[in-house]
């Protein structure tokens, strides 16, 4: 014990209480207490510096953040009072901001779906095991391991809009083909421009997506589709009855993962569009509000947004996780 | 929440019960052509990437060089290599510092709780979704404010501090699956929180700091948005670096694409050799440890 008591404070504070002779505290309540709290206390300060770091960083700067968004900070010389929700409802009234959220949306619709949809079939194909799994499993999860801004330089080149004599990537492939049809001016569409745009992340993203299914998947007990099998369900009724309501837990963490994900897309759009008016999304305008108009209340408030707008969604899921796991007794 | 579940990946696949041969090579022949489709734009990368600078053209674009060349990897070693050195110089101690914090708070939280731990804990897993714009703007003026900004410290500073959520998460799941009884054991020989940190717990932690170790260089080195506004030109890192270099007129494919697969193969070359700490930090970010 004095070994350890002189290792550290923390250690010293009560790590060894339970072994010290406990007869002359059993007595009262508040001799109790101190047990107890001598019990934690040391636990506590060995995450307090991350709690420090964690309150600091991220809730200390997002209520800044906060008190900026609710301020007339636009330009240094303002004093920065407080303006209420001034600043969010002004957003709406600009034309840049609808544009941005409707491109965001697009974006997001078409990356969620898209990749979910091709990581449940990647997960499906290799569930059953097939010649080549660790090999196609490699590869369809390697685009995760690099950067979007890497990503987008491959796929700006292959969503190049050139016209078609000029063309150099898809485009060129379309005409080689004589498939002319399908040549199209790919992100820099106005409206749906925005689909083309989640098209490297689908690319890159599904993997990922494969590989919880993937696990979801195997996590499935053989006996369960056993079971089904001996009651007459065809192979694919063994997926559709018993093995993909299995899987609602996965699916809705892919959906939150890969939805906030979209929800702040930033570097993506940088690297293919730079700063393009036709694929401005939220952080990309964010990103000039602050930059280059530096008008930081303005940029706040679009921070704001985006927070709200994961928040909405991430807080539930992570309460309800939470709550499944102590149900579970972790 | 099987602990074994992430593993079952890597593991080889199970009965082929019910599928016949012909089932099997339609199942094949789809996943190859969703192959090429991955592969695509891998080919072009490394094909644009060996074509001297003339043949760099849209003509010839889906087309292997006529003549092998490395003068755009040559160019692109130039322009990338400061950013590579900033890059390592700032990943390794973001790393480090974060899976050390995270091992400690994993420990507290698995396995020597204090009143409001889970609390604390949900809190901390909120920090790894949170959209970083959110807390941009004030830690670029406090960084400003406190004449920090110039170096790389603000952003080995902001990846440690957002990348403690995620291992302390990697971490208390791992230290959760240690038997109750080993802990036990050495509380009621009167080891402390410390002493059993140090006896019993850090001599098996070596796969869950693997997994953390991976996950933060992944994740550091690929970042964009904290780079460029936490560091100045001196210490850009790669991915800035390559987003300037990429997003010139000026530059050829050939540089542009050799540059993206030089920023891209330190990553890619751990993915390749240690997969499988690299799956179990992605799958943590799912909650699923």
């Amino acid at each position: 014990m004095s070994e350890a008591t002189t290792r550290s404070g923390a250690a010293a504070a009560g790590g060894t209480g339970p072994r010290r002779p406990r007869t002359d505290r059993r007595g009262s309540r508040g001799a109790r207490l101190v047990t107890r709290v001598r019990s934690w206390l040391p636990s506590l300060l060995l995450v307090s510096p991350s709690i420090l770091l964690i309150g600091l960083f991220v809730y200390g700067m997002i209520g800044w953040n906060t008190r900026l968004a609710l301020s007339d900070q636009h330009r240094p010389i303002d004093d920065g009072s407080f303006v209420g929700l001034d600043n969010f409802i002004a957003l709406w009234g600009e034309a840049r901001w609808p544009a941005a959220v409707n491109n965001a949306i697009v974006f997001t619709v078409v990356f969620v779906g898209g990749a979910l949809l091709l990581g449940w079939l990647l997960g499906l194909l290799l569930d059953k095991g097939i010649r080549g799994e660790p090999v196609f499993r490699t590869l369809f999860l390697a685009p995760m391991a690099v950067s979007f801004i890497a990503t987008g330089v491959v796929w700006r080149w292959l969503m190049n809009p050139a016209p078609a004599e000029r063309a150099t990537g898809l485009n060129a492939l379309f005409v080689h083909f004589n498939l002319d049809f399908l040549v199209n001016t790919w992100w820099t569409a106005p409206d749906f421009g925005m689909a083309a745009m989640a098209l490297p992340a689908i690319w890159q993203l599904s993997g990922y997506v494969m590989a919880l299914f993937l696990a979801g998947f195997r996590g499935v007990p053989e006996e369960l589709r056993e079971a089904a099998r001996v009651d007459g369900c065809s192979e694919w009724g063994v997926y559709r009855h018993v093995v993909m309501p299995q899987l609602r837990p996965v699916t809705l963490s892919a959906v939150i993962i890969i939805g906030h994900m979209s929800l702040k897309v930033f570097d993506l759009i940088i690297a293919i569009a730079g700063q393009q008016i036709v694929a401005d999304v939220p952080a990309v305008y964010m990103w000039s509000t602050v930059f280059e108009v530096r008008d930081p209340a303005k940029g706040a408030t679009i921070a704001s947004y985006l927070l709200i707008a994961v928040a909405v969604f991430v807080i539930p899921y992570l309460v309800w996780t939470m709550r499944k796991e102590r149900s579970e007794g972790r | 929440m099987s602990r074994s579940a992430p593993d079952r990946v890597i593991a080889p696949g199970g009965g082929t019960a019910g599928t016949t041969r012909r089932g099997q090579a339609v199942k094949f022949a789809v996943l190859v052509v969703l192959a090429a489709f991955f592969l695509m734009p891998m080919y072009v990368l490394v094909v644009t990437g060996f074509k001297p600078f003339a043949e760099a053209t849209a003509a010839r674009a889906w087309l292997l060089p006529q003549a092998w060349s490395t003068e755009g990897w040559a160019a692109a070693w130039t322009a990338l290599a400061p950013g590579l050195w900033n890059s390592v110089r700032m990943v390794v101690p973001a790393a480090v510092i974060s899976a050390v914090l995270g091992s400690l708070n994993g420990y507290v939280m698995a396995r020597w709780r204090f009143p409001g731990a889970d609390t604390v804990f949900t809190l901390f897993l909120f920090g790894m979704f949170i959209p970083y714009q959110a807390v941009m703007i004030p830690l670029q003026q406090i960084m400003v404010s406190s004449g920090l900004m110039g170096g790389l410290f603000p952003l080995i500073l902001a990846h440690t501090v957002y990348g403690i959520p995620i291992c302390t998460l990697i971490f208390r799941n791992y230290y959760a699956s240690i038997p109750h009884t080993l802990i036990e054991a050495a509380r009621v020989d009167g080891a402390g929180l410390l002493r059993t940190y140090a006896h019993v717990i850090l001599p098996v932690s070596a796969p869950a700091f693997a997994v953390t170790l991976i996950w933060q260089f992944t994740s550091a080195w690929n970042d964009f948005l904290f780079a460029v506004f936490l560091t100045g030109p001196r210490s850009w890192p790669v991915t800035v670096q390559l987003n300037n270099v990429a997003g010139s007129m000026v530059v050829p494919y050939n540089q542009q694409m050799a540059a993206a697969v030089l920023a891209s193969l330190p990553t890619l070359l751990i993915y390749l050799l240690l997969g499988r700490y690299f799956m179990r930090g992605l799958m943590a970010g799912a909650l699923k440890g």
